[in-house]
């Protein structure tokens, strides 16, 4: 069991690195369920209330595009997706707890240009465990951490606040 | 507890193959469908309406039976899930001469179909197809004869759902023609399911099919004691051909006692909400004040008739092949 | 040909006989019972130790499918399975492809039954020209030509003066009416029992009224017209209510229904098994328990196998569309004892109403085994278990929802007119 890890520091880190990349008229999307709570907590600190005119934070709920459909289907209690009525042009930063194949971020991309053309994606993640799949790297990274395939990095909303969790595989996948 | 229409519906491992009726689903797999149907539920508004979750499937649409509104949601529902569709309206022989409608079916499945939507004039017509093709083809009902229409039954539940939020306390009449409908049957197993209160059958006896008690309901004649206390209200269509002056006398007479006017819709509670399957025969089973009326949700079930297809699709395909 | 039947046990309720007798067969009739006639010796002995040995079985209603329809059956495939059956006679109904309504088809039916030599076929003719119900056949010819009685088959004759005078001209020459009685309006395109299954299953229904509407119209024509009619296929307890009291009141009926009426009711068609769709409907488990208490009663005197041999596309077909009938030859025997098993009736009353009954109602002097009887006798184990399957089934039609159940009593031995024409050990042969 790995040491715990503070949560809220490295949040306040992704903040600030997501600051200084000088979007304009930036949305914050959270892909379900940890990166929607890292998305609220940076968009309450990157814009506090009231200046939110645009609709600057949404959700996503990807799990009509994952590509294991076929092999795990679906979840019949999917969240659903909550996006600004348009984004068009905007500059998205798209958020998600852990980044470790790629693949839930390809399907996270393939359901954003599903609502319209955004004009950049940044990709901000509060673990990167290593393990990529696919040609993607995150622009905004909280900690890397190296784990084995048959580890689980898991982001809890606990009563006591966000907790990450490493959990040990019984099945190696 | 009735005994089921069919045993197929789930594979050895306890997952939905087939959706062919809803008596004998249990709760939590109806619960399951309108809760994904939620989520298709705004895909319309996308700037692309699609999902890629059946891309490479093929979806046969397979209509004996003329029907241009079900088989579009149909056709709607498995494009928006990127699904191949293909659409077959064929005229089929009713004896067993000739090609049968195994015959067809079996063709169909040899040019890899995944899911047949099938409708049929005859009772059980989609419960044979299932039972003869490969275990890895699915079906759905969309309709056979008087038995069963299990996608309308559940894009019902869905909009009493959406108004009402739960069904435990509601009162339901359903009313007209019981004895050739297939939706009436698919939506009193429905609500029997999903624990509504009370279910209450409203129409002339010779519309009403000999021991419908047993499904659960009780029976009247009467419009006013039938609607009272009552939460929604289930129309069902008239179909012209088939009153020939011998199951009612004339349409004025059936207005006059069964058509739903505001006046009759008055003796339901003041919040009841009214149904109907379409296409709607006005002056005939319903006013036009009440079908174009604030309580009227006929334009909402057939906005939600596409988002529950998907999701009743969704869980029939997924997750049905081994990881490679 | 001298036959000895020696050490089984002699079932024949027609002349009180359930005991321990070799039976001794000469010239096609049987000669002597207990102690053999004067210097009897016989060309063959067959020891049936432990077997019982009962009149050979005489079942009123079997299609044959041939003339007509021989890529379903054929009058040698099935009087073959009839044997294996234990059958030594069967009526044919009329409703061929053409009907028996011409001395012709009677002849050519009957003479291609015998020139099988197994089991014997006595057909009905029709009661009407085409089963038309429009213009009475030439019943007197029908009759010299061999036909046992008349009938309109499973079609009802929708005119009612039709029907009184059809009737009336059969009484003339005391031919026995055979009549399936439904009323043609109210059982409509319907091919369930209307009750909880067709509202179920929204299948068109056929109500109990379609069966005793019929009744009432026949036994009120019966009783002006002066015939004598069997009720062939009752299904419903109301319609044996109706029969019973005229009977109490003299009316020259007979009833019969089919040994599957006596199994099955609606419920067991469960999600659309059309294994068990045939006419008239099964009904409730009333009516069952009803019918099952008429044969007990003695109020059904006869029980058939209403064989119907189908394709098997025939039954692969919605049920609305799916062909009607079961194909009973094969299991006839084995579930009449398995109502004598439940102990709902005696076997000398299961006995009885396969074999004398019957023979009553075509006024034959059969179905027994009295001196001087034709020799024609079913020798059966009664203990002996098997499973009705592809390879047990003699019939050409597999169509039966005891398809893959097991039964109790098989046929070893049938044999007909003195003629050894089944052999369970040495007869492996299917047309």
């Amino acid at each position: 069991m790995i040491a715990p890890i503070d949560v809220l520091p490295l949040i306040s880190q992704m903040s600030h690195d997501i600051s200084r990349l000088n979007l304009s008229n930036p949305l914050f999307i959270g892909i379900h369920t940890g990166g929607v709570w890292i998305a609220e907590k940076i968009h309450q600190q990157l814009l506090p209330e009231g200046i939110d005119t645009h609709g600057s934070l949404g959700a996503l709920d990807i799990s009509f595009y994952r590509d294991d459909f076929m092999e795990v289907g679906i979840n019949p209690e999917v969240g659903g997706s909550h996006l600004p009525h348009s984004i068009d042009d905007r500059n998205i930063v798209l958020i998600d707890d852990v980044l470790y194949s790629g693949r839930t971020i390809r399907a996270a991309m393939n359901e954003i240009f599903a609502y319209g053309r955004p004009a950049t994606i940044k990709l901000a993640v509060l673990i990167d465990r290593g393990g990529k799949q696919l040609p993607i790297q995150a622009d905004v990274i909280g900690c890397q951490l190296t784990l084995d395939n048959n580890q689980y990095a898991k982001l809890k909303n606990t009563d006591s606040g966000l907790q990450i969790d490493i959990v040990q595989s019984e099945e190696d996948q | 507890m009735l005994p089921p229409d069919s045993q197929i519906q789930f594979d050895s491992e306890g997952r939905l193959k087939h959706f062919l009726t809803i008596n004998g689903l249990p709760r939590e797999t109806l619960i399951n469908i309108l809760d994904m149907a939620e989520s298709f539920i705004n895909f319309g508004q996308r700037e692309i309406k699609k999902v890629p979750l059946l891309r490479g499937k093929t979806l046969v649409n397979l209509f004996f039976e003329p029907s241009t509104r079900t088989r579009t949601t149909f056709e709607i529902a498995g494009k928006r899930l990127s699904a191949d569709v293909i659409n077959l309206s064929a005229a089929r022989m009713s004896t067993s001469k000739g090609e049968t409608i195994l015959d067809t079916v079996r063709t169909l499945e040899a040019m890899h179909t995944d899911l047949f939507v099938v409708r049929d004039s005859a009772s059980g017509a989609p419960h044979l197809i299932a039972s003869h093709l490969p275990s890895h083809v699915k079906v759905i009902n969309a309709g056979d004869g008087r038995h069963a229409h299990p996608t309308q039954a559940m894009l019902d539940m869905f909009t009493i759902r959406q108004v009402k939020g739960q069904f435990e306390n509601l009162k339901v009449a359903i009313i007209g023609d019981i004895l050739h409908s297939r939706v009436a049957r698919s939506q009193i197993h429905a609500l029997k399911i999903l624990n509504v209160a009370e279910i209450r059958i409203i129409g002339p006896r010779t519309l009403i099919p000999t021991e419908i008690e047993s499904m659960g309901v009780t029976t009247t004649g009467d419009m006013r004691a039938g609607l009272e206390d009552i939460d929604v209200v289930m129309m069902l269509r008239i179909q012209r051909e088939r009153m020939d002056g011998q199951l009612i006398p004339s349409e004025q007479e059936y207005f006059n006692r069964y058509g739903l006017t505001e006046e009759k819709l008055s003796y339901a509670k003041n919040d009841a909400i009214v149904l109907h399957p379409g296409p709607i025969n006005r002056g005939l089973e319903i006013s036009s004040s009440v079908a174009d009326g604030s309580r009227s949700l006929i334009l909402n079930q057939v906005t939600n008739g596409i988002a529950v297809r998907m999701s009743i699709m969704a869980t029939l395909m997924g997750g049905n092949e081994s990881k490679k | 040909m001298k036959l000895a039947l020696q050490n089984g046990w002699v079932v024949d309720p027609a002349n009180d006989i359930d005991g321990r007798h070799d039976i001794f067969i000469d010239n096609g009739r049987i000669t002597a019972m207990g102690t053999p006639p004067k210097d009897f010796v016989a060309d063959r002995e067959i020891d049936v130790n432990g077997l019982h040995v009962m009149p050979g079985i005489i079942d009123l209603s079997a299609r044959l499918r041939e003339p007509g329809e021989e890529y379903i059956a054929t009058i040698a495939s099935e009087t073959v399975a009839a044997a294996s059956g234990g059958i030594t006679r069967m009526v044919y109904p009329p409703d061929t492809y053409p009907v028996i309504d011409t001395p012709a088809m009677a002849r050519m039916i009957q003479d291609r039954a015998d020139s099988i030599g197994s089991t014997k076929v006595h057909p009905l003719g029709a009661l009407t020209v085409g089963l038309d119900g429009d213009k009475l056949t030439d019943m007197a010819m029908l009759m010299d030509a061999g036909c046992i009685g008349v009938s309109n088959a499973s079609r009802p004759i929708q005119n009612t003066l039709v029907m009184r005078r059809a009737m009336q001209y059969a009484s003339t020459y005391d031919l026995t009416v055979f009549l399936t009685p439904k009323d043609f309006w109210l059982a409509g395109n319907g091919c369930v029992h209307e009750g909880e299954t067709s509202t179920r299953l929204g299948l068109p229904a056929i109500p109990e009224a379609a069966e005793t509407v019929g009744v009432a119209r026949d036994l009120a024509l019966i009783e002006t017209s002066g015939a004598r009619a069997h009720f062939d296929l009752i299904s419903c307890r109301r319609s044996l209510e109706m029969i019973d009291e005229a009977q109490q009141r003299g009316l020259p009926v007979t009833v019969g229904t089919s040994i599957h009426q006596l199994h099955l009711c609606e419920q067991d068609i469960k999600a659309f098994d059309t294994r068990y769709k045939v006419m008239p409907p099964l009904r409730t488990e009333h009516d069952r328990e009803a019918l099952v208490q008429g044969v007990a009663q003695g109020k059904i005197t006869v029980i058939c196998s209403d064989h119907q041999p189908h394709s098997v596309d025939a039954k692969l077909a919605p049920f609305s569309e799916a062909a009607t009938g079961i194909a009973g030859l094969d299991s006839l025997l084995a579930l009449t004892l398995r109502l004598v098993k439940s102990g709902k009736i005696t076997l000398g009353c299961a006995i009885s109403a396969l074999t004398t009954n019957p023979a009553k109602v075509i006024g034959l002097d059969a179905g027994h085994l009295g001196i001087g009887a034709p020799a024609d006798l079913c020798i059966y184990d009664p203990s002996h278990e098997w499973v009705l399957d592809e390879q047990s089934m003699v019939s050409r039609g597999r169509n039966s929802p005891f398809m893959n159940s097991t039964l109790t009593g098989k046929v070893l031995y049938t044999i007909n007119g003195g003629k050894v024409v089944y052999n369970s050990l040495t007869n492996q042969t299917k047309p």
